[in-house]
């Protein structure tokens, strides 16, 4: 038995990590989402990133540098995204996608010269007393500062959007933004800085990937992470503090299968890896009755093309 | 005299059909549809190889046309669709999930033939290839059953096809000869290819104990958690040293270089038939990467006596008595598994945890 409790610190740890990316893309894809445009793009913008950040952190050593420069190109590929739907009035969800397979090639493209070659790890954290605490001193106080980064933007999004002026506009942007204009307030300038957040937000993610999860660039290294991301969103009701709660069960259901399966315990790997999907699913189909969409916080004018003449 | 038959087959069917002498020599073209990326540094990767064998010594003959990242299923039917319609004569598909496509396509284009890697279904215009993964894994069994202080020898899993599980029983029945006390344990990641999920892995594993790993993915990405985590590890398909110096043990090195090139000079001279190849160490379609100067020197010696003795035909991976996990004998004393029983694998054999999954 005790070798299975032992076993609670590492699953913690490893929990933590694996929900890190999918904080930074969900985090960021909500405040996109919140001011009203919907970016299916999350997947190519994180390989973009990941590619980027991993280029940066090989040619300067510096995987600090790696990594801003992920959250860089994660913003740049947003901005594509922003001229097109913004200014262009593309539509959103055929241009979301559109930008996702951009990002794989480009991404593939950009990595060619990096595959294989091996960089240092991010160093973990080390606090002298709480690190070796037993069983979740390890989990708590020993991650990689990306992983408190990743914390820490849950609180601060929740502030600037609740507890802001400038929150507060954003999401009267996101419900009304008809309204908004006619208030005077600048909706495809706002618009846009929400899109070059989460895009950032999403380029941090691929960073975390390639930089730390896994110190490699492999073509298509965040595997759909991307799109739990998106799910994660409305899985949360658009709530920072429940994006948290998801990325942890969805971390926490990908590292716990790995454990069970290790352990020789009779579950269905596929049918764990197929939760997360199956909670969004039920969540969009709650939300496609208008009465039950504007309980759960969905913005109302998510997706809607704004044309300031019309 | 390859090339003389060529030029007089197409010369006369040249003639047949009215067509100048220009187009004569237009170059038959070759098709390859890979399931990962050819950056992968594991199975695509050695099938490019192949491919870049093919392109060196047939070159004058061939050009050739790969296609990477194709998904198993619908779209690998599009893929191949596209290629055997656009003038391929000869596609070569690498992947267990690419089959049933590959038979659907096959159908339509009575004259393009069709190689499909590690299937076994075939028709008229459709021949598969495969290499005997499991001997190599024998090799390595025995090697991870002296290696292991712990006794807990992890092994990440793609999807449980029998190719897989058949590597699993090998490479278990060679590790508990030489250490009754190891036991395998398997994580199923369900993905060929998933460099984050591998990763994940292989921390589970190493966090419940096992200080060495084994894997049947195509990612290098455990290699780097187990050079991290100072432990060992075997590469997969291709030679993964510079992943981890330190913890790369050996790798199987698939080797398809010389079937390809055999096979596209049958489709070439007209010999080319539909059948089924299946290769191991003495086809050169396996070998083992260098080993880790790290082995003892007797590891060493005892793994190229079970590499050589398996090539001669001395030894056999599944000889028997070989038991299943509720210890029934399966394959009796005297007997070895039969090609069908190893291409049917679906049990696990003694000192492998857990269950099968359906």
């Amino acid at each position: 038995m005790s070798a299975e409790l032992a076993l609670i610190g590492p699953i913690l740890a490893a929990m933590l990590a694996a929900a890190t990316p999918l904080l930074f893309a969900a985090l960021g894809e909500l405040v996109v989402e919140k001011s009203g445009v919907l970016n299916l793009g999350v997947e190519g913008m994180m390989l973009v990133g990941a590619v980027c950040g991993f280029a940066v952190a090989v040619q300067t050593g510096s995987s600090t540098l790696g990594f801003v420069a992920g959250a860089a190109a994660g913003a740049g590929m947003a901005a594509l995204f922003g001229v097109l739907t913004l200014l262009l009035l593309a539509n959103q969800v055929a241009t979301g996608l559109a930008l996702t397979l951009f990002g794989v090639g480009l991404s593939a493209l950009i990595g060619q010269g990096f595959v294989g070659i091996p960089i240092a790890d991010v160093p973990e954290l080390y606090i002298p007393g709480l690190t070796d605490l037993p069983v979740i001193g390890k989990a708590l106080f020993g991650q990689d500062a990306l992983v408190y980064l990743a914390l820490a933007a849950v609180p601060a999004v929740h502030w600037f959007l609740y507890a802001t002026r400038k929150g507060l506009i954003l999401r009267a942007v996101g419900e009304n933004h008809a309204a908004a204009h006619a208030l005077g307030y600048k909706v495809i300038r706002i618009r846009f800085l929400a899109v070059l957040f989460g895009g950032a937000m999403s380029g941090m993610a691929g960073a975390f990937l390639s930089l730390d999860y896994t110190p490699m660039w492999a073509e298509g290294i965040s595997s759909g992470r991307g799109w739990i991301a998106l799910a994660l969103v409305v899985f949360a009701t658009w709530k920072p503090g429940r994006v948290l709660l998801g990325a942890w069960l969805f971390g926490g259901v990908t590292i716990a299968q790995l454990h069970v399966q290790g352990l020789g315990i009779d579950i269905p790997s596929q049918l764990l890896s197929m939760l997360p999907y199956l909670a969004t699913v039920v969540v969009l189909v709650v939300i496609s009755r208008d009465v039950a969409r504007i309980r759960l916080n969905a913005p109302a004018s998510l997706g809607k093309v704004f044309h300031p003449d019309a | 005299m390859g090339k003389a038959l060529m030029g007089l087959a197409t010369g006369a069917a040249m003639l047949a059909l009215g067509v100048g002498a220009a187009d004569a020599q237009e170059k038959m073209k070759v098709g390859f549809v890979y399931v990962g990326p050819i950056s992968d540094h594991g199975y695509s990767y050695q099938h490019d190889q192949g491919r870049l064998a093919v392109e060196k010594e047939l070159g004058d003959k061939v050009t050739t046309t790969f296609v990477e990242n194709v998904p198993e299923g619908a779209d690998a039917e599009r893929v191949i669709e596209q290629l055997a319609s656009s003038g391929h004569k000869l596609i070569f598909t690498t992947s267990f999930g690419f089959m049933n496509p590959t038979l659907k396509v096959a159908q339509r284009h009575p004259d393009v033939k069709f190689e499909h890697a590690t299937g076994y279904k075939r028709s008229a215009n459709v021949a598969t290839y495969s290499a005997r993964f499991y001997e190599a894994r024998t090799v390595i069994g025995q090697i991870a059953g002296k290696m292991t202080k712990s006794n807990i020898i992890g092994y990440i899993g793609s999807f449980p096809i029998p190719e897989v599980v058949s590597g699993i029983n090998a490479f278990t029945i060679a590790m508990r000869e030489v250490n009754p006390k190891a036991e395998v344990r398997v994580v199923w990641v369900n993905s060929w290819y998933d460099p984050g999920k591998e990763a994940e892995a292989a921390k589970a594993l190493i966090d419940q104990g096992a200080d060495v790993i084994s894997l049947h993915t195509d990612s290098p990405a455990a290699i780097q958690v187990a050079q991290e985590r100072g432990l060992w590890v075997f590469g997969q398909s291709s030679d993964m040293t510079r992943f981890g110096p330190k913890a790369h043990l050996t790798a199987i090195v698939d080797d398809w270089r010389e079937y390809y090139v055999n096979r596209v000079k049958a489709a070439l001279d007209g010999s080319w038939k539909s059948q089924d190849t299946w290769g191991g160490f003495k086809d050169h379609m396996l070998f083992l990467a260098p080993y880790n100067p790290a082995l003892p020197a007797d590891v060493v010696a005892a793994a190229e006596k079970t590499r050589t003795d398996i090539m001669e035909g001395k030894r056999h991976s599944f000889q028997g008595p070989v038991k299943d996990q509720s210890g029934k004998v399966v394959i009796a004393e005297g007997k070895q598994a039969t090609d069908e029983q190893i291409l049917k694998m679906d049990w696990y054999v003694e000192g492998v945890q857990g269950k099968v999954p359906k």
